[in-house]
């Protein structure tokens, strides 16, 4: 069940392989190299597609990155006159969840190789060594066992956040997060309150196989008592797994496996987001597209296109899965009349789905034509990659889509 | 690499010696009850280790037969007993409680004033009482269906229990958990689970924070201690497997309670298990197992002390198979054809209750108007139950939305821009979600 796999490997999975030309991007030049790097594309969250360099963590020198839209001076470094600090999104969910962990002694961490391996894909890296092994707890491999401690020990008083090493994982412990971590503040008449912290990351990657590629926001969304917030850019990342820490209820953070070398100047001041908000991603006029996770970025390079042939899309990432934000949501489709739903969930009984029904039963009398629901489809994930692209909904076919609802 | 939680390799291996079998059936006698089993560990990593193993295992060790023999000697001689006559009033009270309430739920079911499942625990007293009466308040207790009795000695009050089964909104629940699902946070009773076996891992979690509060926050004075309780069935459970292995690994002040009474619904323990024995199985992950006649609450109370102690001082689980039996079907809607009424009939001879009194008379620690007095005080305070219970309120409909989330924001931003536990809809318990 637990198959090990390099991050650095994992990450080196480009975005857009079908409809993308690595020819044509401007490659930068590198300051001073030193070990190995690996390159790989990475999408800002403003939609600007920029490569660089990837150095293992602990890199000291800046690089430097240049961008396809602004074709900056490629000489220019990484200025430090600009606010905040650049990091990976790996990096931002680690330090959202060490400032939790400063802040409130009963926050620890469970599951499996987060400890000593620092996690499979380094978001625990360091935290073992500086707090401890039982904080940082190591856990065997079994995953409804070590979910079901994790609620029992929110239920008596710590605030634990437990890591699925992949999300499919954590169907193995879909007793306890059903039965127990959704319906025990209810059943024991509000006594007991469970603020545990489900993450690990999930969605299609590269050529990971069909179980690795799963995408359990559909399954978990019908649990009452839980919600479930999917991050997208490194700043929305430390922001919800903090908010998710500091949560009362039970929170799943949905990350995606491919998202998570992506970088981003985030603020050095402490923010915390809301969990039930969405985030208005670009603003529009002719059609809103919600998105969540990484197919925020295949919208965003979708909407590059969409510019160019004259449309103004909305684009909105929803990020909290359960409960949706109807006003966010409601107010664009109040603006733009036309819905087009992009996610990387199954098309039967997936977050599409019920998105679709939720806007269908509230704004029915604002929609100017039906839903349109882009989702991967009902096809277990294969592994060829070229199979594998197809099951995603790709740029291109979200172009298709807009120009079809705006006819 | 040196973790905090290198476990100490202890192996005990537990012979079965003396295979008296008092059966009357052949093979297909079950193997306990007039067993004497002795623990005897075998090579240890360290000398050290070894030997503190061995004064332990053989304290633990033959229990049965270590109470046989003090209770004939006190017989006897009128010294070594086992209980004082306070403790022995605390622990007759809770068995005639234990025994009462679940009486009178099986009245008040087929009078229609509960429905759905309701699991009884007659026969089994002895297990509940003779583990949770040695808990402190702050000790967790865990449980599965069968938890009447487990929330009435951990102190749940009769009346919250009956109004809970009633599905009166004075219940411990507020009724909406019901007989399967029994919780007090203020006597720290954290469930009550439908499933069998996913208690197990909630009572491992309740361990862990205890380990946790000691070591990382530096509370030096918490040793609260977590009883598990669970049936047979369950010990075929990938969950139990799990727990063991994570509870011996870490060494968390947990005590597995295995509730033996041989039936898993119509499922005979020897049809479904390939070892029988379930004390066994706690060696083999590195924690003692012991095996006691379920059926005396003196015995359970010798092994119960031994066991929390070493969780209490830090040395681990324990895990203990208690052989008993219930006198009634699975739940009240089993028919209850299966068991053979020679079967029950044997372990109606063993009633907890009247060996217990039995024991207290021969002691002379008590008289017969003390007990008398008892049994007069729990009728009593059964029957205020019911009634309380009766004239309690049926939850209102406002009820409906309270404790779905403990921060009601879960519910979501609504089309007004407002969260939607804000809209006095959801305070009415009329909304929709």
């Amino acid at each position: 069940m637990a198959a090990t796999f390099q991050v650095l490997g994992a990450a080196t999975g480009l975005f857009f392989s079908g409809s993308f030309d690595p020819q044509r991007l401007h490659l930068p030049s590198i300051r001073s190299v030193s070990e190995r790097r690996t390159g790989f594309l990475v999408v800002r969250s403003d939609g600007h597609i920029v490569s660089s360099w990837n150095f293992p963590a602990r890199r000291t020198q800046q690089f430097i990155t240049s961008s396809i839209a602004t074709k900056a001076n490629e000489a220019a470094s990484a200025t430090t006159s600009k606010p905040g600090h650049e990091l990976l999104l790996f990096e931002a969910l680690r330090e959202g969840l060490e400032e939790e962990m400063e802040r409130d002694p009963c926050v620890c961490v469970m599951g499996e190789d987060v400890g000593h391996y620092g996690g499979s894909y380094k978001v625990t890296k360091g935290l073992a060594e500086k707090y401890g092994d039982l904080r940082v707890l190591d856990t065997p491999i079994a995953e409804n066992s070590f979910t079901g401690m994790g609620i029992g020990a929110a239920m008596t008083g710590l605030r634990p956040v437990v890591e699925g090493m992949n999300m499919g994982f954590l169907l193995l412990a879909f007793n306890q997060i059903s039965n127990n971590c959704g319906m025990l503040h209810y059943t024991s008449g509000g006594q007991f309150k469970i603020p545990i912290v489900i993450r690990g990351p999930g969605g299609v990657g590269r050529q990971l196989g069909a179980e690795h590629s799963q995408r359990l926001e559909s399954y978990f969304q019908s649990i009452p008592g839980i919600q479930m917030v999917a991050c997208s850019t490194p700043y929305n990342a430390k922001g919800l797994m903090k908010a998710a820490i500091r949560s009362e209820n039970p929170v799943i953070l949905f990350e995606h496996v491919l998202l998570y070398n992506l970088k981003e100047r985030i603020p050095d001041e402490e923010y915390v987001l809301s969990l039930e908000e969405a985030e208005m991603v670009r603003p529009g006029e002719h059609v809103t597209i919600l998105t969540y996770s990484r197919m925020r970025y295949h919208v965003m390079q979708a909407a590059k296109t969409l510019v160019n042939k004259g449309y103004d899309p909305e684009v909105i990432d929803i990020r909290s899965l359960k409960p949706f934000d109807l006003y966010t949501i409601g107010s664009s489709v109040k603006k733009t009349h036309r819905v087009l739903i992009v996610e990387e969930c199954m098309r039967t009984g997936g977050i599409g789905a019920s998105l679709t029904a939720a806007i269908t039963e509230n704004f029915h009398d604002h929609l100017d034509a039906p839903i349109m629901c882009l989702s991967s489809q009902d096809v277990p994930t294969p592994y060829a990659g070229t199979l594998e692209n197809w099951t995603v909904v790709q740029p291109a076919q979200i172009v298709t889509a807009v120009e079809q609802l705006c006819q | 690499m040196a973790t905090a939680f290198s476990s100490i390799n202890v192996v005990q291996h537990a012979r079965c010696d003396n295979f008296s079998v008092a059966s009357r059936k052949p093979s297909s006698a079950f193997l306990g009850s007039t067993y004497s089993i002795r623990l005897s560990p075998s090579a240890s990593r360290s000398a050290s280790v070894s030997a503190a193993v061995n004064r332990k295992a053989s304290s633990v060790s033959a229990v049965s037969e270590v109470v046989k023999e003090k209770k004939q000697k006190s017989v006897s001689s009128g010294s070594n007993l086992l209980i004082t006559k306070e403790e022995g009033l605390e622990v007759y009270e809770d068995v005639v409680l234990g025994r009462v309430f679940e009486d009178m739920c099986a009245q008040m079911y087929y009078r229609g004033k509960m429905f759905g499942f309701v699991h009884l625990y007659n026969g089994q007293e002895a297990v509940s009482t003779g583990f949770i009466k040695l808990l402190k308040k702050e000790d967790c207790v865990v449980s599965t269906y069968r938890d009447h009795v487990h929330a009435l000695s951990k102190g749940v009050p009769a009346r919250e229990v009956m109004s809970e089964l009633f599905g009166k909104t004075t219940g411990c629940c507020r009724g909406q958990g019901g007989s399967m699902h029994m919780f007090s946070k203020e006597h720290n009773l954290i469930g009550g689970f439908a499933f069998i076996g996913e208690g197990i891992p909630i009572a491992t979690g309740a361990a862990f924070t205890s380990k946790y509060r000691r070591e990382v926050l530096k509370e030096a004075d918490c040793d609260h201690v977590t009883v598990a309780f669970f049936g047979d069935g369950t010990c075929n459970n990938g969950q139990f497997y799990e727990c063991l292995n994570m509870a011996a690994l870490w060494k968390l002040p947990i005590v597995f309670v295995v509730e033996n009474n041989l039936w898993a619904i119509g499922m005979s323990h020897l049809r479904s298990t390939s070892d029988p024995e379930i004390w066994k199985k706690g060696p083999a992950f590195g924690m003692p197992g012991v095996h006691v006649d379920g059926m005396d609450v003196l015995k359970v109370r010798e092994v119960a002390k031994e066991a929390i102690g070493r969780a209490r001082r830090g040395e681990g689980p324990t895990l203990v198979e208690c052989e008993t039996y219930r006198f009634r079907g699975h739940s009240l809607a089993d028919p209850d054809e299966l068991r053979d009424p020679d079967e029950k009939a044997r372990y109606a001879a063993r009633d907890p209750i009247a060996a217990l009194k039995k024991y207290m008379f021969e002691n002379n620690l008590v008289k017969e108007a003390e007990l008398k007095a008892i049994d007069k005080k729990i009728d009593e305070l059964v029957e205020d139950a019911v009634e309380f219970a009766d004239e309690s309120p049926q939850p209102s409909r406002s009820q409906l939305l309270e404790n779905v989330f403990a921060d009601p924001k879960g519910f979501g931003i609504g089309p007004d821009g407002r969260y939607r536990c804000e809209d006095p809809k959801f305070t009415e318990g009329t909304a929709h979600v």
